[in-house]
């Protein structure tokens, strides 16, 4: 167990770390999320628009028990999914851009399951495609940077601007910074057992907002963020809870991220789940933790 | 380049015309035949013919009207009927078993394109290498092409027929008075050799200069106008090289397109130089001509013109260099990436050949002159003259003047500015023998035209990068090689973590990189973008390219408002060693 340490007053712990039962449960809805957008990526043929692509992981995750999101599925192609050229804030949303073969694609969807959400990003191509296939081998050393760095008890903002140097030195633009807020994680609030509320127009769940913009509130007042991102506010040691985490790199017009939970308790952190498709992967490919390969 | 010896003869050219024929080298040697130009006679080809006898059998001859030899009684004996059958006839002579290799220029090359498509005589070449001279048949279908709008059309066209001014003004009755008046004739050397960069000596512009100006007006007046063009031009299936000299003043490079239709073995070569290249690189065309030779005479296909740029960045390891590395592999270019750490500019050409490019690095440290001789032979050795060359590698220095010591200065002066004259003048210097149409990038930076008392050394390193930018541009303008200065802004490539504070202490320095950095990632502006100005500046000539808006702003400063310039330099922006307390805290 790692003591958490820094030279600024903790902030005040919010909540509880969620139980076992609880932990299980988010990584059962993660693990379904995960298995889904695999398959409807398997699925995808040359030709099938962002909006189709989306749509299909939607269908599937509602026939398998989702009853809420946190937001809708997004599909990136080609080089959207490296977020080239977006100006306006609203460009993430799904496209009639038409897939290619041997284009790189993103699929990211967040839904939730009687109050348990996950958030995946997986990153796949049509076909061969090296530069996708070598950001994803690089990202190995992205996933044990950010919970060595949140054990050793950096802050937020700091191991913010590890992963950027990380990046950096590996040759990648560093993508997240075109997300809303510029985030590489934010907070995931356990909601109620329940159906939700309602979908925003920028296919984000009002139920999740809601929390969202509480948590935002309890958070100024406790001098933190759920927003984990490179300014000011995020500049604090870390905070137990769940987290999303989605570093996402960019080669010119290639792009490829992944996301999943990272629990954070009071002593320590670590992934909610190894058992996800870009981890296998990497250990088929024979890339330890470090990216070393 | 020695003088060969010249034999001179005498070949009954078409009508029993006499035909001054010079001939230099082993006459078993491949035989080359050179006709000139207007108002040239064969001494255009002296500097070319010299440096080609060696290895061939080199013979030139004097055009009907011009030179040593006879000048046809009227009109008619200038058609191009006529002119073709001089041509055989010297063949004929010099070379009675074996077809020739042509080489031609200007007029010279207008009635060699009739020669080589001629059924019979066309029988007698084995290649031809074209310079600025279009056959007659493709300029009446060009022109007729050219007459629907759209595609830029009517600009190329507009933009020839500018060119051809002295085309109208040869159908005047003046045009041979003005010749024989002899003012143009003595300011003719001073003409070709300032504007044209063409070498004059005793023999060219010759003493027949004069006649040959006066006589040769017959050969527009005789096939330029009232000539019924064939609906479908002949053809040939020899292999041709058709160099284009791109800063041609007379015949401009678009009306050389389509060239191909007339000729299917055609390779174009584009070069930098102006009409008169026999006379101003001369080295270029006698190697132009004996590698076209050397592959025809070994039946191999002649090499192909490069299709894609070769492009060579300093700097590459990081930040802006490597970003430009990506942008050009993207293209498909082959890039040349060198940084001072080997291993990083591995990793750029590893990323490069990623998004389909070819990529190879080296280690390069921009203070070591030798090393870059060696790069540029180097690279001269495996693809010649690169291209592009992106001259990127610079360190950032911050703090006061008066805090700088002189192993500052020499530093950052030897990295900054002589960093940016060693590849400029290694790689500058291949550009222009090889006759590459290119561009040299050079990224300076806003500070470069922003005074600031933060950055004394910086910003003089930087202007000084900009000063040798413009005045480079100037010089090479003439061999088609553009240079251009790249003014970035706060940009978020690292430089900031590298930067060295003068003055300061070792835990100032690291605290002032880190708000640095933070101020520059907040400013938001992407080695990506400073990339896609490095395209934008090759693709379009531009002289400089700001990057960023505090980049713009400043260069608007500078022209219109040097005061508040002035002003805004008195401000330090040493970022502060203590940060900030958070916002929002609670009171």
């Amino acid at each position: 167990m790692v003591t958490m340490t820094a030279d600024r007053p903790a902030p005040a712990r919010r909540g509880q770390v969620p139980s076992a039962d609880q932990l299980d449960a988010f990584r059962a809805v993660q693990q379904l999320t995960y298995r889904a957008a695999a398959d409807v990526a398997a699925t995808l043929e040359p030709g099938i628009t962002e909006r189709q692509a989306a749509a299909a992981l939607r269908r599937r995750l509602e026939a398998d028990g989702v009853d809420d999101w946190f937001h809708l599925p997004f599909a990136w192609f080609g080089d959207r999914a490296a977020f080239r050229h977006f100006r306006l804030p609203l460009q993430f949303l799904p496209t009639n851009r038409r897939l290619e073969e041997g284009m790189g694609f993103i699929l990211d969807a967040a839904p939730v399951v009687r109050g348990a959400t996950a958030d995946i990003g997986f990153t796949s191509s049509l076909g061969p495609n090296p530069a996708v296939d070598r950001v994803m081998d690089d990202l190995a050393a992205h996933r044990a940077l950010i919970v060595e760095e949140v054990r050793a008890g950096r802050t937020f903002r700091e191991v913010y601007e590890a992963v950027d140097r990380l990046a950096a030195a590996q040759g990648y633009a560093n993508r997240h910074h075109a997300y809303p807020g510029h985030v590489i994680g934010h907070a995931i609030e356990p909601l109620d057992p329940g159906p939700g509320i309602g979908i925003t127009p920028a296919r984000f769940g009002r139920r999740h907002l809601r929390s969202l913009a509480r948590t935002i509130a309890v958070g100024r007042r406790e001098r933190w963020s759920p927003l984990w991102s490179g300014d000011r506010r995020s500049d604090h040691p870390p905070v137990a809870g769940l987290w999303a985490m989605e570093p996402h790199l960019g080669l010119r017009g290639v792009g490829a991220k992944f996301e999943e939970i990272l629990v954070i308790t009071d002593d320590d952190a670590a992934w909610l789940d190894d058992d996800l498709p870009h981890v296998r992967r990497w250990t088929e490919r024979g890339i330890t933790a470090t990216g070393a390969r | 380049m020695s003088a060969a010896a010249v034999r001179e003869r005498r070949v009954a050219g078409f009508g029993g015309l006499p035909l001054a024929v010079q001939e230099r080298g082993d006459a078993a040697a491949p035989t080359l035949v050179l006709v000139h130009g207007y108002p040239d006679d064969h001494a255009v080809w002296d500097l070319v013919a010299d440096r080609l006898a060696a290895d061939h059998h080199v013979v030139t001859y004097d055009v009907r009207g011009a030179g040593a030899s006879g000048v046809p009684d009227d009109r008619a004996g200038y058609r191009l009927e006529a002119l073709v059958a001089d041509l055989g006839a010297v063949v004929d002579a010099v070379s009675p078993d074996q077809p020739v290799h042509l080489v031609a220029h200007d007029w010279g090359s207008i009635q060699s394109w009739s020669a080589v498509t001629d059924p019979v005589v066309g029988r007698r070449f084995a290649s031809f290498t074209s310079m600025s001279g279009p056959g007659l048949d493709h300029v009446a279908a060009w022109i007729r092409a050219h007459r629907i709008p759209g595609a830029g059309r009517w600009r190329a066209a507009r933009r020839q027929a500018v060119r051809s001014w002295y085309i109208a003004a040869f159908r005047t009755p003046f045009a041979p008075k003005v010749w024989r008046r002899g003012r143009l004739a003595r300011s003719w050397p001073l003409v070709v050799s300032r504007a044209e960069g063409a070498e004059v000596d005793a023999r060219w512009p010759g003493p027949d200069l004069v006649a040959n100006g006066a006589n040769g007006v017959e050969l527009y007046r005789a096939n330029m106008h009232g000539r019924t063009a064939p609906k479908v031009p002949p053809t040939t299936g020899i292999p041709v090289q058709l160099v284009v000299p791109v800063g041609d003043r007379y015949v401009t490079p678009a009306l050389l397109d389509g060239m191909e239709r007339v000729a299917p073995n055609l390779v174009r070569r584009e070069v930098g130089g102006g009409h008169w290249i026999p006379r101003s690189k001369p080295d270029l065309v006698a190697r132009l001509v004996a590698e076209h030779v050397a592959a025809v005479e070994a039946d191999r296909a002649p090499e192909p013109a490069p299709d894609r740029d070769v492009v060579v960045v300093t700097g590459a390891g990081s930040g802006i260099g490597r970003s430009v590395c990506l942008a050009f592999a993207e293209r498909g270019s082959h890039v040349i990436a060198t940084d001072l750490r080997a291993e990083t500019a591995e990793r750029t050409a590893e990323l490069c050949r990623l998004l389909g490019g070819t990529a190879q690095s080296h280690a390069l440290d921009v203070t070591d002159g030798a090393a870059f001789d060696a790069l540029a032979a180097a690279v001269a050795a495996e693809h010649g003259a690169p291209s592009i060359v992106v001259n990127n590698a610079g360190l950032g220095m911050a703090g006061r003047f008066l805090d700088t010591t002189d192993e500052d200065w020499d530093l950052l002066l030897d990295v900054n500015l002589r960093g940016v004259i060693r590849g400029a003048r290694a790689f500058g210097r291949l550009m222009v023998d090889e006759g590459r149409v290119g561009h040299i990038v050079n990224v300076a930076s806003a500070a470069a035209f922003t005074p600031s008392r933060t950055l004394p050394a910086y910003a003089t390193s930087k202007a000084a990068v900009l000063m040798l930018t413009e005045c480079l541009r100037a010089e090479l303008a003439d061999d088609a090689i553009g240079v251009s200065a790249i003014c970035p802004g706060f940009v978020d490539t690292g430089i900031a973590t590298a930067t060295r504070y003068v003055g300061a202490t070792a835990d100032e320095q690291d605290e002032r990189r880190r708000a640095a950095d933070r101020m520059y990632k907040r400013r938001r502006v992407t080695p990506d973008a400073v990339a896609d100005a490095v395209l934008r500046a090759v693709d379009r000539d531009r002289p400089i390219v700001p990057v960023a808006a505090e980049a713009r702003l400043g260069l608007l400063a500078q022209r219109f408002a040097p005061h508040l310039r002035r002003a805004i330099a008195r401000i330090d922006l040493t970022p502060p060693t203590r940060p900030r307390p958070a916002e929002g805290s609670p009171s």
